[in-house]
């Protein structure tokens, strides 16, 4: 009796709805998210005490220009915004200018980089530059691989 | 080195020494958290290891070398290498009631519930270390073996639930030799080590939540039948569950619940929040209290006991809620850690430098060991670490998910009742997840 002949390896079909997956998460990836408006200049007093930053949320555009005056209230702070570097140490009664441009889009902390008491490493403020791109195409990218995966274990019970 | 009767208690004792400079930095240093060996190395760098290395990749490691139990265990057997032969206990049975989780949920949320003074106040924090070594060391004397271990610590009831995820186990190679094994050297102990100290009889190990790891069982076996494997991450989460472990399932829910509230407390801008976390005023403590365990043990587990009940409903697929509720709470388990390991991503790049500091000046006393002491704090990838936390966190979803849709196939290999079964389940583990990735990055 002769041996059948080895069956070449195939490749998986490209069904509709993996391209429909594919197509979904590419868009999710880079698809442009609107929001884009002519750049503003924002002049914002930001006080520190302990163990809080006021005001505590800020919200701006990508472009737009900050000015920051930062003061303190209590004892020496700090500021130290992430992503951009900005690092600035303020004295009571005294304050601090200076200006940046919001040219990454997203949540940033602010947050006291000089220790000032028992609850500094969490005395914490949010500036939020938009469109925040990352945190709606991280939802989205996770609402689209959490609907692939129920689809495909409702076609094939193998997940 | 693992049969080696000198490795537990030696690598136990390497790790006493920080311990013990930890509790003493605490109780003599300086009050100012980031610059004292006991705060710094514990929460920032021990923490950070635990829960980024040692957890996802290795389980229940951390149990193998902790060395809280050691104290305690080394007056129990009169030696710290060897045992002398009689206990120094009473050797009492914990009772049957509480061999369980419910104790070790009840001490975490205790810890948590005060969490932001003892990662604050260096004098707690050494409090909390020498609490724990003191009831570890009573419990060795009242009760048998590391009865602490198994039903008590606050830190190993996690660190049980999470090692269910991880790619490595201790098991026998064939069951079978263990029924025909009479002398059962694993559970009584013989010249070459201890029995089990965990209570565990290895022969029916089918999952890593109760295994300390002790590697006693490695050193015991007479038949060459104990194995430490590598293995498919999450090979236990879809296993099914023996008996009612609700407490099981409450620890999944807690330590996912925590995951949520600790970002939104710690690394929020609410500074009244953060204030009444630290105790500053009672009335405010008592409001952040309330509503912590209301949201740990109310919202959260109600809000997953209906998806559960939703999804049986849906698909009449046979099972009470209550055991459904067991089974598919191994589902928050891959989700869960990843919230912890994104938390202390964060936490760690930015903290973390205090570490070179506090390594040349542990009291803050001015000393300069290694030359580090006036090393400044620089959080590390500030800008990146958004990106890598979100990552973190959709992995654990689509692991979650996964593991869900495997639970459900168990119990319907057809998959004819997978999807809504699963689907209000999915439906849960994504919110929290949006919940999480809007508190890091929204």
């Amino acid at each position: 009796m002769s041996q059948a002949a080895p069956v070449p390896a195939q490749r998986r079909p490209i069904t509709a709805g993996r391209a429909i997956l594919l197509v979904l998460i590419v868009g999710v990836l880079l698809v442009p998210i609107p929001g884009f408006r002519t750049p503003q200049t924002h002049n914002i007093v930001i006080d520190a005490s302990q163990f809080e930053f006021s005001p505590a949320r800020l919200t701006v555009n990508r472009g737009d220009i900050v000015q920051v005056t930062l003061t303190a209230s209590d004892v020496v702070h700090g500021f130290f915004l992430d992503g951009y570097g900005i690092d600035f140490r303020v004295e009571p009664g005294t304050s601090q200018e200076f200006t940046f441009t919001a040219d990454r889009s997203g949540k940033f902390r602010y947050r006291c980089s000089v220790a000032c008491g028992a609850l500094h490493p969490f005395m914490i403020g949010e500036l939020v530059v938009g469109p925040n791109e990352l945190v709606w195409r991280a939802s989205a990218l996770a609402a689209v691989a959490v609907g692939a995966m129920l689809l495909h274990a409702r076609k094939r019970p193998s997940a | 080195m693992l049969l080696s009767r000198a490795f537990q208690p030696v690598a136990m004792l390497i790790l006493l020494a920080p311990f013990v400079l930890a509790v003493m930095a605490g109780l003599l240093g300086t009050s100012a958290g980031n610059r004292n060996f006991g705060i710094v190395f514990v929460w920032i760098v021990w923490w950070a290891v635990l829960m980024v290395l040692l957890v996802p990749g290795l389980g229940r490691v951390w149990c193998t070398v902790c060395p809280i139990p050691a104290p305690g265990e080394w007056v129990q057997r009169r030696g710290i290498i060897g045992g002398a032969g009689r206990l120094r206990t009473r050797g009492l049975r914990w009772p049957r009631r509480l061999r369980n989780m419910w104790l070790q949920n009840a001490g975490f949320l205790v810890l948590a519930l005060f969490s932001m003074v003892i990662l604050t106040r260096p004098s707690v924090s050494a409090g909390v270390f020498v609490g724990l070594i003191g009831v570890a060391v009573g419990m060795s004397l009242l009760f048998e073996k590391r009865t602490f271990c198994r039903y008590v610590c606050p830190i190993g009831g996690f660190i049980g639930l999470y090692s269910m995820a991880a790619p490595v186990e201790l098991r026998v190679r064939d069951a079978q030799v263990c029924v025909d094994h009479r002398e059962k050297d694993c559970i009584t102990g013989n010249d070459r080590g201890y029995g089990c100290p965990w209570m565990v009889y290895p022969g029916k190990l089918d999952r890593n939540l109760d295994c300390g790891l002790c590697t006693e069982c490695l050193k015991t076996c007479t038949m060459d039948n104990v194995v430490i494997n590598l293995r498919r991450p999450g090979a236990d989460l879809a296993k099914p569950v023996r008996g009612n472990r609700i407490d099981e399932a409450f620890k999944a829910l807690i330590m996912l619940a925590c995951s949520i509230i600790y970002p939104a407390v710690l690394f929020g801008p609410w500074a009244t929040v953060k204030e009444w976390a630290a105790i500053e005023s009672f009335g405010g403590w008592l409001i952040y209290a309330a509503a912590f365990l209301i949201a740990t043990l109310v919202v959260i587990p109600g809000l997953f006991w209906l998806a559960v009940a939703g999804g049986q409903r849906s698909c009449a697929g046979g099972l009470t809620v209550r055991r459904a509720f067991n089974e598919y709470s191994h589902a928050l388990i891959p989700l869960g850690l990843a919230a912890w390991v994104t938390f202390s991503v964060g936490f760690a790049l930015t903290n973390g430098s205090y570490a070179l500091a506090a390594i040349s000046d542990p009291f803050g006393w001015g000393w300069d060991v290694f030359g580090t002491r006036d090393v400044g704090w620089t959080p590390y990838l500030s800008g990146a670490a958004p990106t890598i936390q979100a990552a973190i966190l959709i992995g654990g979803l689509l692991f979650s998910i996964r593991t869900s849709l495997r639970v459900g196939l168990r119990h319907d290999p057809s998959g004819e009742t997978t999807l809504a079964a699963t689907a209000p389940i999915a439906a849960f583990l994504l919110a929290s997840t949006l919940a999480l990735l809007w508190l890091y990055l929204g």
